[in-house]
């Protein structure tokens, strides 16, 4: 049995501990927001977050994240800047790679010392999109920082 | 919201509840308009209805692959329909015989096809509802319908202020004959159509929640995987059945034509079980080939006996007479979809019929596949459309649905077909290579008077569409070129007005599987037309647009985007010194773009920096904008992907490449600044999804002449190339 703690709950799955940590989260865990795509570590499509840092699920098996904390896409807040920056920038368009983008793009805003959007930008290019929403995730980073300073200037 | 329904609840939630349906049967002549009296229950064949909770459902055949076509149709008909924007709901409609595009003959997704094939059927159907709730409300009220207006989900009497919903009035308009022709709105009366309005797939894609085809569950779910040919034509010899068996999880080992399937618990155990049975295979059809061996094979068929496609006037003749003769060479490598989401199905076979969920772009052929391969008649298979990750034309051949049946069938159970991303790139339909060879002559005024254009090509027809091949010709290698004359509609041909022109085809005999990839073959033939006619604008001394305007006299549109883009571009202006600007254009599926690229080249390491790709586009009316300009922006990215990176390598008589770190496509730091340009046009609509790839390389590579005085006539212009060019010199 192997002990998962994933978007703060903790779960018990019955895998060998060299299983890839996206199998488990997908099909024991059923959450299909992170995405396959290469399996090698190339394209940033199984992104998660393991301890806050952006991390590729296809690579990483279950046994190396035990008592580790694993957050996926299911777990980001729906109010989270990035989400609603990708909504109004109408970032997507298959949105395959998306929340692996979105991933990848929360963990670097999270960041401190904080990056500015053209920081993020540079660290931006392990993660592939095919249809070529580049131009717009760029955008949706812009807003995300926007949205991110104005919520902090409310609280 | 946008939900996946099963064929029962497609039913029942969109014949069975009572309220106003237009459904269609598909004629020889396109749609004809039926209401729900006229619709066979058996057949979902329903566009949208309305139901007495005042709630509007719109269903679409058509496949999302984040282009937009939920959207788009919605707004179509709710457009027409004067629907409340706020009470639709979209939904994906499983393959039936309404949701046939009526320009293509089958329910595929494809040749940029989807709102420009069932634009006018959508705008008769909302405007006919629209026209049944009028008279429902005038029966009703017992007055004249002239004195009521349709206005956002109500029916409204001006006079008296009267109102009544949509949902109030369907139960009375679907008793009433479904009128045939309709009025439809002018466009200063349109509320949705040509305004940007958010797609209605984008919050389940931000969420994470919506299901593509490998997040398909079903109860008892098995997982197969196929050990499949190391090279073309390659037959098993030998594998370890019960090593494969051993693996926990592991149910069956099933020789299938493809391969060999491990059908599993779940995909972990599917892989290993995979890796245990160590297959060995024979060295296949051509074991000798690779790289070079196709290079060399396919320019030496440019030596021989051609089919001639296109002979107008006399070409020979008037190039050995030309003030000026130009030739050239180009060749344009294979390159792989690698959609984000590789190849996958998910199907169950049972004795009363057969389910698919599938991730396709063409439901007619998988709804036949699957039928073939299940042994059941088509009307006992149930094809369900999963949202794609992209779909670049990979998804319009089912192979994979064929598997997931097959697999089904021989285990019992319902089974998941998934690919490797290793499998996806090894087992592609390529975009096929084109070897082409051009001359051309000029007259004294630099004027094009002939251009003979040979070129050697794989087959794409027979493994996509056999209807396109014929006397050897397969028409998908030419669009770009020359198209049949039954596609003029299309335009997928030279623009170019030349009074002499000889296209001549030749198919390549090498066992190299191609398909349709994003613009078909538009893409790598405008490559070579739109770099060759730079060529032939420099031999005549001109600049590149003026040589370009001077060829395209009568041909308004394309004069238009070129003249455009030049404009936005600055065209003409001075640019720093060591970039280099370049322009292109091209026409297919009824759209018109024309693009300038602004460059720079590192001498040093080869590698090119797109600094700036501005465009300008004429597709005819518009219908959402927003998405329009992201589909040119990632059309653009597509090309300059193909221009800068991509080209599949093949070794020992099968494909080398295999994953994202031997198979380059563009990344972030790469991308250049976009501009999109709209011309306005009133003419026919046009296709969009495809039709940014096509200049944008050879607007790349032109840019790079313009910076270096080198031409470079091969894709893909990597740092290799480049730098090997640029020493030549």
């Amino acid at each position: 049995m192997i002990s998962l703690h994933v978007n703060g709950k903790v779960f018990q799955v019955d895998v060998s501990n060299d299983t890839p940590l996206l199998w488990v989260l997908r099909d024991n865990l059923n959450l299909k927001g992170t995405k396959y795509s290469c399996g090698i570590g190339e394209c940033g499509s199984c992104t998660v977050h393991v301890d806050g840092k952006a991390v590729r699920s296809c690579t990483i098996s279950v046994g190396e994240v035990q008592r580790k904390k694993i957050t996926t896409i299911e777990g980001l807040p729906e109010n989270h800047p990035v989400k609603k920056a990708w909504v109004k920038e109408q970032v997507v368009q298959c949105g395959y790679c998306q929340p692996g983008v979105i991933m990848q793009v929360t963990a670097l805003l999270s960041q401190r010392p904080a990056l500015d959007a053209d920081q993020i930008i540079t660290k931006m290019d392990d993660v592939i999109c095919r249809c070529g929403t580049y131009p717009r995730i760029k955008r949706g980073i812009k807003t995300a920082i926007q949205m991110t300073r104005k919520e902090v200037k409310k609280s | 919201m946008r939900t996946s329904m099963t064929r029962r609840a497609f039913l029942k939630g969109s014949l069975a509840a009572a309220g106003l349906t237009i459904g269609v049967s598909v004629t020889p002549f396109g749609h004809r308009l039926l209401n729900a009296s006229e619709i066979d229950s058996f057949s979902p064949n329903v566009f949208f209805k309305i139901t007495p909770d005042n709630k509007v459902a719109i269903f679409v055949g058509n496949s999302e692959m984040g282009q937009g076509v939920l959207t788009a149709f919605a707004m179509i008909i709710a457009e027409e329909l004067e629907a409340d924007w706020s009470r639709v709901r979209v939904k994906q409609a499983p393959a039936a015989d309404a949701f046939k595009n009526p320009i293509i003959g089958g329910q595929v997704t494809v040749a940029s096809a989807s709102v420009r094939g069932f634009y006018e059927a959508l705008r008769k159907a909302g405007a006919a509802g629209r026209a049944m709730l009028i008279k429902a409300a005038a029966e009703t009220w017992k007055v004249p319908e002239d004195e009521c207006k349709a206005l956002m989900g109500t029916v409204k009497q001006e006079k008296s202020g009267r109102t009544l919903t949509y949902g109030q009035l369907c139960l009375k308009a679907a008793k009433l004959q479904v009128p045939e022709n309709p009025p439809l709105k002018s466009e200063n009366e349109f509320r949705y159509m040509g305004k940007p309005m958010p797609r209605v797939d984008v919050p389940e894609k931000v969420a994470g929640t919506a299901v593509y085809g490998l997040d398909v569950t079903v109860k008892d779910l098995h997982y197969a995987v196929i050990a499949r040919p190391p090279a073309y034509g390659a037959k098993p010899l030998s594998y370890d059945e019960k090593g494969a068996e051993q693996i926990k999880g592991v149910q069956k080992v099933i020789p299938v034509p493809m391969g060999i399937a491990v059908c599993a618990k779940s995909i972990d155990a599917a892989l290993k079980g995979r890796d245990a049975l160590k297959v060995k295979w024979d060295k296949g059809v051509l074991p000798d080939m690779d790289n070079d061996y196709i290079e060399k094979s396919m320019s030496e068929d440019l030596n021989k006996p051609m089919v001639s496609v296109v002979n107008t006037g006399d070409a020979k003749k008037a190039i050995s007479e030309a003030a000026k003769k130009i030739e050239a060479t180009y060749f344009v490598p294979f390159v792989a979809h690698t959609t984000m989401e590789p190849m996958n199905c998910t199907a169950y076979v049972r004795d009363d019929g057969c389910d698919v969920w599938a991730p396709t772009q063409a439901q007619t052929g998988a709804q036949m596949l699957a039928s073939k391969a299940s042994g059941l008649p088509g009307e006992k298979v149930h094809v369900q459309t999963t949202f794609m990750g992209c779909g670049l034309g990979r998804r319009a051949k089912p192979d994979f649905v064929v598997e997931a049946v097959t697999i089904s069938k021989a285990v019992g159970k319902p089974v998941k077909v998934m690919w490797t991303r290793e499998e996806d790139i090894k087992y592609d339909y390529f975009r096929a290579a084109g070897s082409h060879r051009i001359e051309a002559g000029l007259d004294a005024q630099g004027q094009l008077i002939g251009w003979s254009h040979k070129l050697v090509s794989p087959s794409i027809a027979k493994e996509i569409n056999p209807g396109q091949l014929k006397d050897g010709i397969d028409w998908f290698c030419m669009w770009g070129l020359a198209d049949r004359p039954e596609s003029y509609g299309w335009n997928n041909r030279i623009q170019y007005e030349i009074p002499n022109l000889s296209i001549e085809f030749l198919m390549s005999s090498l066992p190299i599987p191609c398909g349709v990839w994003r613009s078909v073959q538009n893409g790598p033939n405008a490559f070579v037309i739109e770099c060759f006619i730079d060529e032939l604008a420099h031999a005549a001394g001109k600049d590149p647009l003026e040589f370009r305007l001077q060829n395209l006299k009568n041909n308004m549109r394309a004069r238009r985007v070129l003249e455009v883009v030049a404009e936005k571009a600055g065209w003409g202006k001075a640019i720093p010194k060591g970039e280099g600007r370049g322009i292109a254009q091209h026409a297919c599926f009824g759209s018109y773009v024309a693009q300038v690229a602004e460059i720079s080249v590192n001498k040093k390491d080869g590698t090119i920096k797109v600094h700036r790709v501005v465009a300008a586009v004429d597709c005819g009316p518009v219908v959402n904008p927003d998405p329009l300009v992201a589909q040119i922006e990632g059309g653009i990215i597509n090309s300059l992907s193909t221009a800068l990176k991509e080209e599949v390598k093949f070794a020992n008589g099968g494909v080398k490449s295999a994953n994202f770190d031997d198979y380059n496509v563009m990344r972030m730091s790469e991308v250049p600044e976009i501009q999109v340009h709209i011309v306005k046009s009133n003419e026919k609509i046009g296709g969009i999804g495809e039709v940014g790839v096509p200049p944008a390389a050879p607007a790349v590579a032109n840019a790079f002449f313009n910076a270096t005085g080198v031409r470079i006539r091969r894709l893909p212009l990597s740092p290799k190339t480049v730098t090997e060019a640029i020493k030549k010199v």
